[in-house]
Protein backbone atom coordinates (compact mmCIF):
# COMPACT_ATOMS: atom_id res chain seq x y z
CA UNK A 1 0.00 0.00 0.00
CA UNK A 2 2.96 2.15 0.31
CA UNK A 3 4.01 4.39 -2.32
CA UNK A 4 7.51 5.27 -2.50
CA UNK A 5 7.36 8.23 -4.55
CA UNK A 6 9.17 11.13 -3.63
CA UNK A 7 8.21 14.13 -5.55
CA UNK A 8 11.10 16.56 -5.25
CA UNK A 9 9.54 19.70 -7.23
CA UNK A 10 5.64 21.10 -6.24
CA UNK A 11 3.23 19.44 -8.22
CA UNK A 12 0.23 20.84 -9.72
CA UNK A 13 -2.90 20.01 -8.15
CA UNK A 14 -6.66 21.25 -8.91
CA UNK A 15 -9.13 22.92 -6.25
CA UNK A 16 -10.35 19.42 -5.50
CA UNK A 17 -6.70 17.68 -4.94
CA UNK A 18 -6.14 20.71 -2.59
CA UNK A 19 -9.73 20.33 -0.55
CA UNK A 20 -9.06 16.63 -0.37
CA UNK A 21 -5.94 16.88 1.07
CA UNK A 22 -6.62 19.92 3.52
CA UNK A 23 -9.60 18.06 4.49
CA UNK A 24 -8.61 14.99 5.21
CA UNK A 25 -4.96 15.00 7.14
CA UNK A 26 -7.18 13.50 9.98
CA UNK A 27 -11.21 12.21 10.94
CA UNK A 28 -11.35 9.43 8.14
CA UNK A 29 -14.43 7.34 8.85
CA UNK A 30 -13.83 4.51 10.66
CA UNK A 31 -17.36 3.40 9.07
CA UNK A 32 -18.29 0.21 6.25
CA UNK A 33 -17.59 2.95 3.18
CA UNK A 34 -15.43 5.15 4.40
CA UNK A 35 -14.50 6.45 0.86
CA UNK A 36 -18.03 7.02 0.21
CA UNK A 37 -19.05 8.89 2.53
CA UNK A 38 -15.85 11.35 2.17
CA UNK A 39 -17.26 11.86 -0.95
CA UNK A 40 -20.63 13.27 0.09
CA UNK A 41 -18.81 15.55 2.04
CA UNK A 42 -16.40 16.89 -1.34
CA UNK A 43 -19.51 15.95 -3.95
CA UNK A 44 -17.55 13.35 -5.13
CA UNK A 45 -18.57 9.49 -5.87
CA UNK A 46 -16.51 6.67 -3.59
CA UNK A 47 -14.63 5.90 -7.01
CA UNK A 48 -13.27 9.21 -7.20
CA UNK A 49 -12.16 9.72 -3.80
CA UNK A 50 -10.24 6.17 -3.97
CA UNK A 51 -9.03 7.32 -7.82
CA UNK A 52 -8.04 11.02 -6.08
CA UNK A 53 -6.19 9.92 -3.23
CA UNK A 54 -4.04 6.82 -4.99
CA UNK A 55 -2.72 10.01 -7.68
CA UNK A 56 -2.07 12.29 -4.86
CA UNK A 57 0.20 8.75 -3.23
CA UNK A 58 1.24 7.97 -6.85
CA UNK A 59 2.78 11.21 -7.60
CA UNK A 60 4.17 11.87 -4.44
CA UNK A 61 2.05 14.32 -2.85
CA UNK A 62 0.88 12.19 0.20
CA UNK A 63 2.99 9.90 1.20
CA UNK A 64 0.97 7.83 2.68
CA UNK A 65 -2.62 7.47 3.48
CA UNK A 66 -4.14 5.82 6.64
CA UNK A 67 -3.67 5.86 10.31
CA UNK A 68 -0.68 7.64 11.78
CA UNK A 69 0.85 4.99 14.80
CA UNK A 70 2.25 6.88 17.96
CA UNK A 71 5.30 4.34 18.23
CA UNK A 72 5.55 4.82 22.16
CA UNK A 73 2.50 3.72 22.96
CA UNK A 74 2.96 0.90 21.23
CA UNK A 75 5.16 -0.26 23.89
CA UNK A 76 8.19 0.48 21.52
CA UNK A 77 11.55 3.08 21.41
CA UNK A 78 11.58 5.98 19.02
CA UNK A 79 14.47 8.48 19.28
CA UNK A 80 16.10 10.97 17.37
CA UNK A 81 20.05 10.33 16.26
CA UNK A 82 22.45 12.49 14.44
CA UNK A 83 25.41 11.90 12.97
CA UNK A 84 28.85 13.84 11.57
CA UNK A 85 29.66 12.24 8.23
CA UNK A 86 32.52 13.82 6.24
CA UNK A 87 31.39 14.85 2.92
CA UNK A 88 33.30 12.35 0.90
CA UNK A 89 31.98 9.09 3.01
CA UNK A 90 28.02 10.41 2.98
CA UNK A 91 26.89 8.31 0.69
CA UNK A 92 28.04 4.92 2.10
CA UNK A 93 26.92 6.18 5.54
CA UNK A 94 23.99 7.14 4.45
CA UNK A 95 23.15 3.22 2.57
CA UNK A 96 24.18 2.18 5.94
CA UNK A 97 22.25 3.79 7.97
CA UNK A 98 19.42 3.29 5.83
CA UNK A 99 19.54 0.05 5.21
CA UNK A 100 18.30 -0.39 8.98
CA UNK A 101 14.72 -1.32 9.22
CA UNK A 102 14.69 0.65 12.39
CA UNK A 103 15.62 4.01 10.53
CA UNK A 104 12.19 5.52 9.83
CA UNK A 105 13.28 9.33 7.93
CA UNK A 106 16.39 10.30 7.15
CA UNK A 107 16.92 14.05 5.96
CA UNK A 108 20.28 15.15 4.72
CA UNK A 109 20.99 18.77 6.82
CA UNK A 110 22.95 21.83 6.47
CA UNK A 111 25.11 21.73 9.63
CA UNK A 112 28.62 19.44 10.86
CA UNK A 113 25.76 17.06 11.93
CA UNK A 114 24.63 16.61 8.45
CA UNK A 115 22.33 13.17 9.01
CA UNK A 116 19.31 13.50 10.91
CA UNK A 117 17.36 10.14 11.31
CA UNK A 118 14.76 8.52 13.27
CA UNK A 119 15.09 5.47 15.15
CA UNK A 120 11.78 3.16 15.44
CA UNK A 121 12.25 0.05 17.44
CA UNK A 122 9.74 -2.69 18.64
CA UNK A 123 11.78 -2.57 22.41
CA UNK A 124 12.69 0.79 24.15
CA UNK A 125 15.98 -1.20 24.43
CA UNK A 126 16.04 -1.80 21.08
CA UNK A 127 17.04 1.68 20.28
CA UNK A 128 20.57 1.13 21.73
CA UNK A 129 21.04 -1.88 20.28
CA UNK A 130 20.41 0.14 16.38
CA UNK A 131 22.83 2.97 17.63
CA UNK A 132 25.47 0.88 18.28
CA UNK A 133 24.95 -1.40 14.68
CA UNK A 134 25.16 2.03 13.17
CA UNK A 135 27.90 2.80 14.61
CA UNK A 136 29.71 -0.57 14.14
CA UNK A 137 28.42 -0.23 10.32
CA UNK A 138 29.77 2.91 9.53
CA UNK A 139 32.57 4.12 12.33
CA UNK A 140 30.99 6.89 13.37
CA UNK A 141 29.30 8.05 16.47
CA UNK A 142 25.33 8.28 16.65
CA UNK A 143 24.08 10.91 19.04
CA UNK A 144 21.00 9.85 19.63
CA UNK A 145 18.58 12.70 21.10
CA UNK A 146 15.07 11.30 22.79
CA UNK A 147 12.49 13.46 23.69
CA UNK A 148 12.38 13.94 27.53
CA UNK A 149 9.26 16.04 26.48
CA UNK A 150 6.80 16.71 23.53
CA UNK A 151 4.82 20.53 23.58
CA UNK A 152 3.24 19.84 20.53
CA UNK A 153 2.77 17.43 16.84
CA UNK A 154 0.56 18.34 14.45
CA UNK A 155 0.86 20.94 12.15
CA UNK A 156 -1.78 20.81 9.26
CA UNK A 157 0.17 21.37 6.01
CA UNK A 158 -2.01 23.75 3.79
CA UNK A 159 -2.12 22.58 0.00
CA UNK B 1 -1.79 -2.52 25.62
CA UNK B 2 -2.22 -4.20 22.50
CA UNK B 3 -3.07 -8.17 21.65
CA UNK B 4 -2.17 -10.25 18.75
CA UNK B 5 -5.58 -9.13 16.62
CA UNK B 6 -4.54 -5.30 17.41
CA UNK B 7 -1.20 -5.88 16.16
CA UNK B 8 -1.74 -7.63 13.12
CA UNK B 9 -4.20 -5.01 12.31
CA UNK B 10 -0.87 -2.40 13.02
CA UNK B 11 1.09 -4.12 10.70
CA UNK B 12 -1.21 -4.12 8.32
CA UNK B 13 -2.34 -0.59 7.83
CA UNK B 14 0.94 0.77 8.85
CA UNK B 15 1.93 1.47 5.18
CA UNK B 16 -1.38 2.75 4.33
CA UNK B 17 -5.44 1.69 4.31
CA UNK B 18 -6.41 -0.23 1.78
CA UNK B 19 -8.06 2.10 -1.50
CA UNK B 20 -10.79 -0.20 -1.86
CA UNK B 21 -14.40 0.52 -1.38
CA UNK B 22 -14.85 -1.28 2.60
CA UNK B 23 -11.12 -0.58 3.48
CA UNK B 24 -11.30 -2.37 7.06
CA UNK B 25 -13.26 -5.26 5.25
CA UNK B 26 -10.07 -5.76 3.39
CA UNK B 27 -7.69 -5.77 6.46
CA UNK B 28 -9.84 -7.97 8.36
CA UNK B 29 -9.86 -10.61 5.87
CA UNK B 30 -6.02 -10.08 5.80
CA UNK B 31 -5.71 -10.68 9.98
CA UNK B 32 -8.69 -13.30 10.12
CA UNK B 33 -11.91 -11.19 12.17
CA UNK B 34 -14.60 -9.19 11.43
CA UNK B 35 -14.90 -4.92 9.92
CA UNK B 36 -16.50 -4.33 13.27
CA UNK B 37 -14.41 -6.24 14.95
CA UNK B 38 -11.27 -4.19 13.13
CA UNK B 39 -13.13 -0.48 13.49
CA UNK B 40 -13.46 -1.02 16.79
CA UNK B 41 -10.22 -1.60 18.00
CA UNK B 42 -8.88 1.07 15.53
CA UNK B 43 -11.33 3.34 17.34
CA UNK B 44 -10.16 1.92 20.51
CA UNK B 45 -6.61 2.84 19.66
CA UNK B 46 -7.37 5.80 18.36
CA UNK B 47 -9.00 7.02 21.51
CA UNK B 48 -5.96 5.93 23.39
CA UNK B 49 -4.03 7.50 21.38
CA UNK B 50 -2.07 4.70 19.87
CA UNK B 51 -3.25 6.00 16.63
CA UNK B 52 -2.72 9.75 16.72
CA UNK B 53 -5.20 10.51 13.42
CA UNK B 54 -6.33 8.98 10.20
CA UNK B 55 -5.99 10.47 7.03
CA UNK B 56 -3.61 11.94 4.38
CA UNK B 57 0.12 12.42 5.10
CA UNK B 58 1.19 14.82 3.07
CA UNK B 59 4.83 15.49 1.53
CA UNK B 60 5.30 19.29 2.40
CA UNK B 61 8.26 18.98 -0.41
CA UNK B 62 5.06 18.36 -2.58
CA UNK B 63 3.06 21.08 -1.51
CA UNK B 64 5.84 23.76 -1.73
CA UNK B 65 6.68 24.04 1.87
CA UNK B 66 10.60 23.82 1.18
CA UNK B 67 12.05 26.18 4.25
CA UNK B 68 11.40 22.56 6.40
CA UNK B 69 13.83 24.73 9.32
CA UNK B 70 14.67 22.41 12.31
CA UNK B 71 15.37 24.94 14.71
CA UNK B 72 17.19 24.06 17.86
CA UNK B 73 17.49 26.03 21.17
CA UNK B 74 19.61 26.28 24.30
CA UNK B 75 17.28 27.29 27.05
CA UNK B 76 17.38 27.21 30.83
CA UNK B 77 16.71 23.65 32.12
CA UNK B 78 14.36 24.90 34.36
CA UNK B 79 11.67 26.66 32.05
CA UNK B 80 12.32 24.53 29.19
CA UNK B 81 8.69 23.06 29.98
CA UNK B 82 6.97 26.49 30.37
CA UNK B 83 8.80 27.73 27.14
CA UNK B 84 8.24 24.59 24.61
CA UNK B 85 4.81 25.15 25.38
CA UNK B 86 4.79 28.63 24.56
CA UNK B 87 6.68 27.96 21.01
CA UNK B 88 4.55 24.79 20.53
CA UNK B 89 1.51 27.53 20.25
CA UNK B 90 2.88 29.14 17.24
CA UNK B 91 1.07 28.49 14.14
CA UNK B 92 4.17 27.70 11.97
CA UNK B 93 5.14 24.91 14.86
CA UNK B 94 4.64 21.27 13.44
CA UNK B 95 6.93 19.52 16.33
CA UNK B 96 8.37 20.96 19.59
CA UNK B 97 10.29 18.84 21.69
CA UNK B 98 12.89 18.99 24.70
CA UNK B 99 15.97 16.53 24.13
CA UNK B 100 19.31 15.65 25.78
CA UNK B 101 22.08 18.14 24.99
CA UNK B 102 25.16 16.37 24.01
CA UNK B 103 28.16 18.67 25.29
CA UNK B 104 30.19 20.54 24.38
CA UNK B 105 29.13 19.77 20.45
CA UNK B 106 25.28 19.87 20.91
CA UNK B 107 24.51 22.66 23.41
CA UNK B 108 20.97 22.36 22.39
CA UNK B 109 18.09 21.23 24.40
CA UNK B 110 14.94 22.68 23.17
CA UNK B 111 13.50 21.69 19.40
CA UNK B 112 10.88 23.43 17.04
CA UNK B 113 10.48 22.15 13.56
CA UNK B 114 9.05 25.35 11.20
CA UNK B 115 7.58 25.31 8.21
CA UNK B 116 7.79 28.25 5.00
CA UNK B 117 6.88 28.21 1.75
CA UNK B 118 11.00 29.24 1.75
CA UNK B 119 14.18 29.88 3.68
CA UNK B 120 13.54 33.33 4.29
CA UNK B 121 9.86 32.39 5.76
CA UNK B 122 11.83 29.95 7.94
CA UNK B 123 14.08 32.19 9.10
CA UNK B 124 11.38 35.08 9.64
CA UNK B 125 9.52 32.57 11.52
CA UNK B 126 12.79 31.78 13.69
CA UNK B 127 13.17 35.38 14.72
CA UNK B 128 9.44 35.43 15.69
CA UNK B 129 10.77 32.84 18.12
CA UNK B 130 13.65 34.14 19.49
CA UNK B 131 11.95 37.57 20.25
CA UNK B 132 9.19 35.33 22.36
CA UNK B 133 12.66 33.80 24.52
CA UNK B 134 14.16 36.65 24.82
CA UNK B 135 16.90 36.21 27.46
CA UNK B 136 15.71 32.38 27.74
CA UNK B 137 17.93 32.20 24.53
CA UNK B 138 21.20 31.31 25.40
CA UNK B 139 21.76 30.56 21.99
CA UNK B 140 20.34 28.52 18.55
CA UNK B 141 20.79 27.39 15.28
CA UNK B 142 17.97 26.80 12.63
CA UNK B 143 18.76 23.86 10.44
CA UNK B 144 17.90 23.27 6.86
CA UNK B 145 17.23 19.89 5.29
CA UNK B 146 18.75 20.11 2.25
CA UNK B 147 17.37 16.40 0.98
CA UNK B 148 15.45 13.59 2.06
CA UNK B 149 17.34 10.53 2.41
CA UNK B 150 14.64 7.97 3.75
CA UNK B 151 11.00 8.39 4.83
CA UNK B 152 9.13 5.63 5.74
CA UNK B 153 6.45 5.47 8.97
CA UNK B 154 6.67 3.14 11.99
CA UNK B 155 7.61 -0.37 10.63
CA UNK B 156 6.58 -3.09 12.95
CA UNK B 157 8.01 -6.33 11.76
CA UNK B 158 5.54 -9.00 10.61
Amino acid sequence: MSRAAAAAEPVVLDALDRALINGLQGGFPLSDRPYAEVGERFGLSEDDVIARIGGLLDRGVLSRFGPMYHAERLGGGLALAAMKVPEGEFEAVNEAVNALDAVAHNYARDHAFNMWFVLATETPEGIDAAARDIEAATGYPVYLMPKIEEYFVGLRFEA
Amino acid sequence: MIDDIDRRIIIETQGGLPLVPRPYAAVADAVGTTAEDVTARMTRMLDAGIIRRIGAVPNHYALGYRGNGMSVWDVPDERVSELGRRIGALDFVSHCYHRPRHLPDWPYNLFAMVHGKDRDAVRDEVAAIAALLGEANRGHRVLFSTRILKKTGLRLAG
